[in-house]
């Protein structure tokens, strides 16, 4: 198997969980890897302080994609108090596979979007 | 499958010492000379000795070395002047081709565009030609507009006329050779028109001078900038202007050596180019480029485009084997160099060039700063090849078995 394209990577770059979007929303966010140009937006949905459900939507390679449906499974059920002390760290500790620095980004947008969304920051994830 | 005509190619790949790389166990194969080129040991040779044993300030020394480094130098400006076709005085040497297209946006464009003015520029710029002109206008308060790319990837002229005809227009800034598609842009005939509506040209030739040949004179355009790195050069640029414009221009940077005498209160300029060239120029850099060109006369230009046309033409060719590819840019090999953009169904760009790297095979992918195009191309990305002279066949083989590979570890 391949260190980088492993097979949950690529199957969830093929069958992004939670794509898509939803109508109506509470919070929104959209942003992209100014590397590469690709574009990832986010609609949430809260009920109760918790992210009640979330879709994303936009382009991307398959580390991006699939770290934005592993980081959206995630955050499914998640109170936003806790959102914001997701790392870069704990993207890539989800992903499962070593992340070079010019990957990077690809791996953090997912997270920058879902963060941004619910807190409003826009830098990316350390 | 069409038959290419097999006429013999350059091999000039004993010249580049990184061709003896080996990486992830594969001899290295580099298709991305689009983005930057390889040097030739000749380059490097240059550069070094330069550095080891004539180096020293240029213009002001009056000892040995100094004289030396300013006879290099001004020697470099000169061959290079030549190679185009453009007096040596009006070529001014800059960082980079972007460095050349901000010289005339604020040199002459703060002095000579204002409201209600117009800048034509094109969608297939690179943003470094885009940029410049949107800080110029913003600033300015004239209008920013774009002749559009056709299906087939190329210009209309006759848009061209039509907007010039509206009579706004102060300027056009356009590319020689398009980055991402390759498209060969009929600049001579461009230039001229919008001469004829009062408009000053701006050419963007970091695509055109490495690859193919080049007359400045023939193409006549008021400004004409490149850059040495795409040309087998180090990283150091060139802007050609015409004679009466950049005398009546004001400065691009202000500081030493581009000054005649400086009062208190203000300073008269040095003559051409010397005017446009503030501070300690990139000197080895220039002398580099020197022998960048030299190497490029001596292999003849015209033998360098034949050797990317066929390449092109080859890789045309082979890429369709590849299931689910897409190629773009213009279909005749006449009117485009060695660029070749693709994208592959259910594979990100990305996700392409990294598994290329495996096999050590060089490709670029992003939007190869060019958006406004990408956007047009209705795609987030493409992956893209370019070649130069130490480009050979194989290496279009060693590509296509890469994507085949690719498309395996994607399951496609």
């Amino acid at each position: 198997m391949d260190a980088l394209y492993r097979d949950y990577i690529l199957e969830h770059y093929k069958n992004p969980r939670n794509f898509g979007e939803l109508d109506p929303h509470d919070l929104d966010w959209h942003d992209h890897n100014p590397l590469c140009g690709d574009e990832l937006g986010v609609h949430i949905v809260v009920e109760d302080g918790r992210v009640k459900d979330l879709r994303f939507h936009g382009q991307g390679c398959a580390i991006s994609q699939a770290a934005a449906s592993i980081t959206s499974d995630e955050l499914i059920g998640m109170p936003l108090s806790e959102v914001p002390g997701l790392d870069a760290e704990w993207v890539i500790d989800q992903l499962g596979i070593d992340i070079s620095p010019t990957r990077r980004k690809c791996a953090l947008l997912g997270l920058k979007v879902m963060r941004g969304a619910t807190t409003g920051d826009a830098s990316w994830p350390e | 499958m069409g038959a290419v005509a097999h006429t013999p190619m350059v091999d000039l790949r004993a010249d580049f010492p990184v061709l003896e790389r080996e990486i992830n166990g594969h001899p290295l194969v580099y298709l991305d000379s689009a983005a930057t080129s390889q040097k030739p040991r000749q380059v490097i040779e240059t550069m070094e000795r330069f550095y080891s044993y004539s180096y020293g300030t240029v213009h002001r020394g009056v000892y040995e070395l100094g004289r030396e480094a300013t006879e290099l130098f001004e020697g470099a400006r000169e061959r290079i002047a030549a190679f185009l076709g453009w007096p040596s005085d009006c070529s001014i040497f800059t960082r980079n081709a972007t460095e050349a297209i901000n010289l005339v946006a604020y040199a002459w464009g703060r002095s000579n565009v204002g409201a209600g003015d117009e800048v034509l520029i094109t969608e297939m710029e690179h943003h470094s030609n885009i940029v410049p002109w949107q800080l110029l206008c913003e600033e300015t308060g004239a209008r920013l507009r774009y002749l559009s790319v056709s299906e087939g990837c190329e210009l209309s002229l006759d848009e061209l006329d039509s907007v010039l005809a509206e009579g706004r227009v102060k300027l056009v800034a356009v590319a020689h050779v398009s980055n991402v598609l390759g498209t060969i842009n009929p600049v001579g005939e461009i230039a001229q028109r919008a001469r004829a509506a009062g408009a000053v040209s701006v050419v963007d030739g970091a695509q055109a001078v490495p690859q193919m040949p080049v007359d400045l004179g023939a193409i006549d355009a008021d400004f004409y900038a490149w850059t040495g790195h795409k040309a087998l050069g180090p990283a150091t640029g060139m802007l050609h202007g015409r004679r009466e414009l950049l005398k009546e221009m004001r400065p691009f940077l202000g500081g030493g050596h581009m000054i005649s005498r400086v009062e208190r209160e203000h300073s008269t300029w040095n003559e051409l180019p010397w005017k446009f060239e503030a501070g300690t120029n990139a000197i080895a850099e220039a002398i580099g480029l020197g022998a960048a060109i030299d190497y490029l006369a001596s292999v003849g230009m015209d033998r360098v485009r034949e050797h990317e046309r066929e390449l092109a033409a080859y890789a045309l060719e082979r890429l369709p084997a590849v299931e689910g590819i897409t190629l773009y840019g213009p279909e005749s090999v006449d009117r485009r160099g060695g660029v070749i953009p693709f994208t592959i169904e259910g594979m990100h760009p990305h996700d392409i060039a990294e598994l290329c790297d495996r096999e050590a095979v060089c490709v670029r992918a992003g939007h190869h700063c060019a958006q406004p195009l990408m956007r047009l191309l209705g795609v987030g990305a493409t992956a893209r090849a370019s070649f130069h002279v130490y480009n050979r066949r194989e290496d279009v083989d060693r590509l296509v078995d890469a994507l085949g590979k690719a498309r395996e570890v994607f399951e496609l």
